[in-house]
């Protein structure tokens, strides 16, 4: 018995090891000199860890302003999308309406839709409109995905609040709107945070539509500058793309930490039931 | 019917109802609450989505672009690609890559789901932290990140199978073959959805009765058998629900072959997505890119009908 959960612990740390390396590995080269990242054999951790890769990275042309446009559209993408898609979540969640099933129907077909099928037509209506190359036209194309992502993860949240305490506030002499801004606000907002951080995710991380739309460097995101990004010109400087990479996934990776527990359920929530 | 301040969100039998203000707003609300989603909606999907189907009945290339005006050409579209043999390598291709993707990170992320719980809890929490961080990846890094590990030069995948004494992969070219590069695709896309997969079981594996499997196994059951007959059907909601999302996920999986073999235009290498891709955008044939893409979302919709039914059920009910 002992011995099984030895080994159990064992092939634990291995899954372990397995799992984290490469992320371990995208650190440990980022931190190591030029020196130990093309030597054949590997130095498994600096241990005199270098910045040098940072400041290279950071100085590559456009990074700062790549950095800004991601932001931009990300922003305005969450902001836009959480609006709508709180007012269309309460609908779903606590009306009963002939249109509704439908309404659900649609909202799961779209997030079917492959990407990059959609893009062709966008482009070319972008195209007519000259939206090609401009934030706006990334701004719109975000929506498609954002949007059905965050109606329906919001409704998961809304639903879960007791229709007991609605009740309670209205017999209290509240009307709905009343009941509605008391009592389903501060309880819906974890889930409200939630949803934009997970939309920010999304949209941080999004390559397809910006790679396609935004072919001039000084209005890229970062997705898109990250993917070509070679470094000097004598080769692809490994050390500055692998801080490149890190400084990219730093604010998914704060912002995962702090909701992937409650989306982890979000998707799937329920399935146990159904 | 007024003074049931809570009927608009109970369920109401379709029987003709009197008209008064209240029951009007009532009726009113929730259209009055999804109309801002389902003008943004019809601005852009719907409408791109109509001219998706006319674009690819047009001849609609670079020219066309410009002047903002197809010319009707009917089905040929449809004809170019049918007839196109490298669609239907790819289709077999990417029918073929989106089994063993799927197969790959459903088996082994269940089975991490499965060894989480038999760890102690400290190995329980490395390997949960370790998922999260694999799983906040943004695509774009995990590729760049594997791109340095098997490159042939002194990446570090070559060096770890040759001290293992797996074989002589020093200067082992990776992207030499299709078959070696989709693999290395495969471990990428496979090493990023376990997470969301282990993460996902390791959460249905707790609502399994703890009390049925120690009754199961008192009555001599073995492992196996209590997988199957007591967890198994806990799990198999789920399963289903991760299954589907998998699949659509994998079948038009565009980012991670596109960025890790985009320096090999080589056609031995397409999947449905970078197809698409090349016949669309790549030679600016939009009409033609166009019934390539409806032809995939058809595919698509086909692939997805029992996440669609789960999630509708699901939607349906509160």
């Amino acid at each position: 018995m002992k011995l099984a959960s030895m080994g159990w612990n064992a092939l634990g740390l291995l899954v372990f090891g397995l799992i984290a390396f490469p992320v371990f590995w995208m650190l440990s080269t980022s931190f190591k000199s030029g020196k130990d990242i093309i030597s054949y054999t590997p130095t498994w951790i600096p241990l005199q860890p270098t910045l040098v890769h940072f400041h290279d990275a950071i100085h590559t042309p456009y990074f700062w302003t790549d950095a800004k446009n991601s932001l931009i559209v990300v922003t305005v993408v969450v902001a836009l999308s959480m609006v709508l898609a709180f007012l269309a979540a309460v609908a779903l969640a606590k009306f009963r309406f002939t249109a509704r099933k439908g309404f659900i129907v649609l909202v799961i077909l779209i997030q079917m839709l492959p990407a990059n099928a959609l893009i062709i037509p966008l482009y070319v209506v972008l195209a007519r409109y000259h939206q090609t190359g401009q934030l706006t036209g990334v701004i719109a194309t975000y929506m498609t995905f954002v949007l059905p992502f965050s109606i329906w993860t919001l409704r998961g949240f809304i639903i879960g609040i007791p229709r007991d305490l609605e009740e309670a506030a209205m017999v209290d002499g509240n009307t709905r709107i009343g009941a509605f801004l008391k009592i389903l606000l501060p309880l819906v907002m974890p889930g409200l945070v939630a949803t934009s951080v997970f939309a920010f995710i999304q949209a941080w991380n999004e390559f397809i539509f910006a790679y396609i739309l935004l072919t001039d460097a000084q209005k890229q995101t970062l997705t898109v500058w990250l993917s070509g990004f070679y470094g000097t010109s004598r080769g692809t400087d490994w050390g500055a793309l692998m801080a490149a990479s890190t400084l990219t996934a730093i604010p998914v990776v704060a912002f995962f930490l702090f909701v992937q527990r409650r989306i982890a359920f979000g998707l799937t929530a329920g399935a146990v039931k159904g | 019917m007024s003074t049931n301040v809570d009927a608009a969100g109970a369920a109401l039998p379709l029987r003709r109802r009197r008209l008064t203000r209240r029951s009007f707003i009532r009726f009113a609300a929730p259209y009055a609450l999804i109309a801002p989603a389902i003008v943004v909606i019809a601005a852009i999907l719907a409408y791109p989505l109509y001219y998706l189907v006319r674009l690819s009945l047009q001849r609609y290339g670079l020219f066309q672009l410009i002047a903002h005006k197809g010319s009707y050409v009917g089905l040929h579209n449809y004809g170019i690609l049918l007839h196109d043999p490298v669609f239907w390598q790819t289709l077999l291709r990417t029918i073929i890559f989106t089994i063993v993707n799927v197969t790959l990170t459903i088996v082994l992320g269940t089975l991490v789901a499965i060894l989480c719980v038999k760890v102690a809890k400290v190995v329980r929490l490395m390997i949960m932290s370790a998922l999260v961080f694999a799983w906040a990846m943004p695509v774009v890094v995990a590729v760049q990140l594997w791109y340095w590990m098997t490159n042939y030069q002194n990446g570090v995948v070559n060096y770890i199978l040759t001290k293992l004494g797996i074989g002589d992969f020093t200067q082992h070219d990776w992207y030499a073959s299709p078959a070696s590069a989709l693999g290395v695709t495969t471990t990428l896309i496979v090493w990023g959805a376990i997470p969301f997969v282990a993460i996902t079981v390791y959460a249905g594996l707790s609502q399994v009765p703890r009390d049925l499997v120690e009754a199961a196994s008192v009555d001599g059951a073995g492992a196996l058998r209590v997988f199957r007959d007591v967890t198994f059907p806990v799990l198999k909601p789920i399963l289903l629900v991760l299954t589907s999302l998998s699949i659509i996920w994998d079948f038009a999986v565009f980012t991670q072959p596109f960025l890790l073999l985009q320096s090999r235009p080589n056609t031995d290498y397409y999947l449905m997505s970078i197809y698409l891709f090349e016949k669309s955008i790549g030679i600016h044939e939009y009409g033609l890119g166009s019934a390539t893409a409806l032809v995939m979302v058809l595919i698509m919709l086909m692939l997805s009908f029992f996440y669609v039914r789960q999630m509708v059920r699901l939607g349906d009910v509160r």
